[in-house]
């Protein structure tokens, strides 16, 4: 009994706890929400902003319309499912010559490959400016797409996959008159469908909330992502429209949520692909 | 028309890199496989079978000599070229396709029209057993199934040659005895020939027309089981097949100098005037034979297989065996090659 | 062999090319030019450059600018790293029980990987507005410098706020690495650990931190390659300001940066950016260096 007693106490705390620190986690966003489904004095009229009343559409409709985020949030899209295509099909290709392919300085190839990894965005963007500028690619949609649609991430998740297909499957389909480009397609690539998820997952997350790259490149208004049109909501000598940002956040934001809420475990398995061992 | 398929290798030697070194796994190996005979390649695990049989397949370059299926040596054809089918340990089928599909897809990458392909794919289910699976996914199968839509997918080509790859030994010891009389049916009903690389005695005894025996990397007999097991080449075909294995005397005793004598354990029988002399240390009962394990000072440890009765010995006895000249198998002291 | 390795080399080069070649475009090369604009100066729209000597980079690197900026990319490491890996670990620790509802609120920890560096940035100026953000005229009793002259403008409280964003943002990844990491830890080691009598602190120091050292400084070093790295953070909170010291400019901002002096000069920038390559690869290989030794690497 006593021990029951102790261990309800120690369930009790536990929760307390937990649902503590998922308001502090939380209380940023609930903020923000709230602010934005008030309408403009509201949401400005602290606490009373954090209490669920009065909710109104109208901020958000307006951020809507100021900022012209229905183009905004489609250029997102469009440039998210093209890198997310883009990486899945060029990360398949490299992987199989990793995993299946037997050819000479395979290990230096991938080595380099792999030293990719190390190369910061920070350092290259800045060139890729000029490049891109020199191709006439800046404020263009494949200006966008186009440097990100390999990653080394991806070849390396992919191989990892690959090389867990036993050999003798690999020997059977060549037995069965399967070539490469065949068995790429009828066997290998169905077979690593979850991590395919997982991979595209992650690259259309990190391709929808890119942040440098498309600062740099796009400078003009139809081409920007949602991520570089929120900070032109930004009204700093205005601040009576501040809670304009709110609704533009909100929109930008929910849509991520919503895919975090369904696909989590997908995305655990990309984000921690690398991380954990074993 | 038919297909002139045997296989026929020719001095084929295969070396492995390891490191600095180089591994022979196959030595020098000549064989003449006849067409639609039942092959078994028969040896302890590294002794090359598979390797062997995997040239034949292609899936290895031999290092030297030529692999001939049929007339045509087939060195440089690729293993889809060769007219061969292969059943592997691992079964080796799509997961993520049904037992119909794994069935039907070598036709499929053939382009065999759909009707035939479903048809073949049909007829090979039917044989097989596997009517009833045909939309299952192999991992919702048994182990035993699952080796039977192997054999389907292999026999759906009418291959000139089949080979398997030691395929029952992920099977229960029930299921294997099983596959082994169906394995012995089809090939009869195929025209196809067989060969078939496995460590298990039983197996190759059971099924063979012919057992290839290997060791090391080297042929060391090739023959029908009976003539193998009656006539063994070797000191290690010799105590390779036969279960328990032969008795293997010191050389000298019974042989004169420079011979060793083997005496299978079905000869070697109690006799008043024996001229070896042991003591019973163990008796097993096995209900149609009775085993018996006894020492000697002479000839070391020695096994005898008797039908039970009142004449068994018990623990301790002091029991002496004959042989008879006819029951001796005579082999070299020193190369273990048999003698004449 | 060799015979199947000479087959396979047309569809090696074939699946290759596409990755291969991005990457050369993208990424190899502006890396090579990078380092080789660093020692050149070049006028506006780059054609005509001159060689000036691979001296520009300790030029670069001495210089003032460059200095306040690397002082800045380090504090806000120090700020950021240490605070991001603990409460990691101790969301981590707190959720990892297999109690009704867990799910929930793993998704709740785990939520800011959703958010970009734009919208969790932009979230936390609303919230630190100084005029009408809600923690301004909440807390002000507490910290009055949230109201004047507001952390985004203070010089002592910028970075810090930058920093809060920062954390807060990255909080779902660590939690997310860190969880992955606690579930690989077999079951055995801890219920072993638990009938030799070891308390919950004990099985936590001498089984859990053992086993996930690896992933913790994998974590670490992650976190220190970003905080060294950051930009959008700081272009959509302060700017690189207040302006009057730049206490917020560091090396990326400086870079990149609208406010940054050395905007239009691709020699400088350049060099600047190959030194920031250099430091990430020194603070990553320093950690794993120093740490690397009491990581438990067991099979």
């Amino acid at each position: 009994m006593a021990a029951d007693a102790v261990h309800g106490a120690r369930k009790a705390g536990r929760y307390a706890l937990l649902a503590v620190v998922s308001v502090i986690v939380l209380f940023p966003i609930y903020a923000v929400l709230l602010q934005a489904l008030k309408s403009g004095p509201d949401s400005f009229d602290h606490p009373r902003s954090l209490l669920p009343v009065d909710l109104t559409f109208d901020t958000i409709r307006s951020a809507w319309t100021i900022g012209k985020l229905d183009r905004l949030l489609l250029n997102s899209l469009l440039v998210a499912v093209a890198v997310t295509c883009g990486v899945i099909l060029t990360s398949l290709l490299s992987a199989y010559a990793f995993a299946f392919l037997d050819f000479p300085l395979k290990k230096v190839v991938f080595a380099m490959f792999l030293a990719t990894m190390l190369v910061p965005a920070e350092v290259t963007v800045l060139i890729n400016y000029n490049t891109a500028d020199s191709l006439g690619w800046v404020n263009t949609y494949q200006g966008l797409i186009v440097p990100s649609l390999a990653s080394m991430f991806g070849v390396f998740l992919v191989r990892q996959v690959f090389l867990q297909v036993p050999g003798e499957l690999r020997e059977a389909a060549a037995l069965d008159g399967l070539g490469h480009w065949r068995f790429l397609w009828s066997v290998a690539t169905p077979l690593s469908r979850p991590t395919l998820g997982a991979l595209g997952l992650f690259v259309f997350l990190g391709t929808w909330n890119a942040y440098l790259w498309p600062s740099q490149v796009i400078t003009d208004e139809d081409h920007r992502t949602i991520q570089i049109g929120l900070e032109h909501l930004k009204t700093p000598n205005d601040i009576s429209k501040l809670n304009l940002i709110t609704g533009g956040l909100v929109v930008a934001a929910v849509p991520i949520f919503v895919m975090l809420v369904i696909f989590q475990r997908q995305l655990v398995r990309g984000l921690t692909a690398g991380a954990v061992k074993g | 028309m038919r297909r002139v398929s045997g296989v026929r290798l020719s001095g084929v030697t295969k070396k492995f890199d390891e490191g600095e070194d180089q591994v022979t796994a196959v030595d020098n190996v000549d064989l003449d496989v006849a067409d639609h005979e039942f092959m078994v390649l028969l040896g302890p695990s590294g002794c090359g079978k598979s390797t062997l049989l995997r040239m034949v397949a292609g899936l290895e370059d031999p290092t030297s000599g030529e692999v001939f299926i049929g007339e045509q040596m087939v060195n440089d054809v690729a293993p889809k070229d060769r007219d061969i089918a292969m059943v592997f340990q691992s079964y080796a089928l799509y997961p993520h396709k049904t037992v119909r599909a794994n069935i039907e897809f070598p036709l499929k990458v053939r382009r065999v029209p759909k009707a035939e392909r479903t048809a073949e794919a049909h007829r090979a289910a039917e044989a097989l057993g596997l009517a009833d699976h045909m939309r299952r996914k192999p991992g919702q199968l048994s182990g035993g199934q699952r080796q039977r839509v192997a054999l389907a997918r292999a026999i759906v080509r009418r291959p000139a040659v089949f080979l398997m790859d030691e395929p029952l030994s992920n099977l229960d010891a029930k299921l294997r005895g099983d596959t082994r009389t169906e394995l012995v049916d089809l090939h009869r009903r195929l025209d196809s020939t067989f060969i078939y690389v496995t460590h298990d005695q039983v197996e190759a005894m059971t099924m063979a027309s012919r057992v290839a025996v290997l060791n090391q990397g080297r042929l060391e007999q090739v023959g029908t089981p009976q003539e193998v097991y009656d006539h063994p080449a070797s000191v290690f075909v010799a105590q390779f097949i036969g279960t328990p294995p032969m008795n293997l005397l010191p050389a000298g005793l019974l042989g004169g100098e420079g011979v060793r004598v083997g005496v299978r354990p079905e000869h070697l029988l109690p006799a008043a005037d024996g001229a070896v002399t042991a003591r019973v240390h163990q008796i097993e009962h096995l209900g149609h034979e009775v085993l018996v394990l006894a020492e000697s000072e002479t000839a070391g440890r020695l096994v005898s297989r008797l039908a039970p009765g009142p004449d068994v010995p018990v623990v301790g006895d002091s029991v002496r065996f004959e042989v008879r000249p006819a029951d001796m198998h005579r082999f070299d002291a020193t190369s273990g090659m048999r003698l004449p | 062999m060799n015979r199947r390795r000479l087959r396979d080399i047309p569809w090696a080069v074939l699946m290759l090319v596409p990755s291969a070649g991005l990457l050369a475009v993208w990424t190899i090369y502006p890396l090579v030019r990078a380092v080789d604009y660093g020692h050149k100066q070049c006028n506006r729209t780059l054609t005509e450059c001159r060689d000036v000597g691979w001296g520009q980079f300790s030029r670069v690197f001495q210089s003032d600018q460059f200095q306040d900026a690397l002082l800045v990319s380090v504090k806000f490491a120090v700020f950021t790293v240490p605070t991001g890996l603990v409460l990691g670990l101790a969301l981590a620790m707190l959720a990892d029980k297999h109690i009704r509802g867990i799910g929930v609120f793993r998704v709740i920890f785990s939520s800011t990987v959703a958010t970009s560096v734009a919208v969790a940035s932009l979230v936390w100026f609303v919230l630190l507005q100084p005029q009408i953000g809600v923690l301004a005229d909440q807390l002000s009793g507490v910290f009055p410098s949230l109201k004047e002259p507001g952390w985004l403008n203070g010089n002592d409280t910028a970075l810090p706020a930058v920093a809060i964003s920062s954390v807060w943002a990255g909080l779902g990844f660590s939690f997310i690495v860190v969880t992955a990491a606690l579930q690989s830890v077999p079951r055995e080691l801890h219920e072993s650990a638990l009938v030799d009598g070891a308390g919950s602190f004990r099985r936590f120091w001498h089984v859990t931190l053992p086993m996930i050292s690896p992933t913790l400084l994998f974590l670490m070093v992650v976190l220190t390659t970003r905080a060294l790295q950051t930009y959008g953070e700081i272009a959509l909170l302060t700017g690189g300001g207040p302006q009057t010291t730049k206490a917020t400019t560091n090396i990326p901002y400086l870079i990149y940066g609208e406010n940054s002096l050395i905007r239009n000069d691709i020699g400088l920038k350049s060099a600047a950016a190959t030194l920031l390559f250099l430091l990430s690869g020194v603070f990553a290989a320093v950690q794993f260096r120093g740490f690397g030794k009491r990581v438990h690497y067991g099979s």
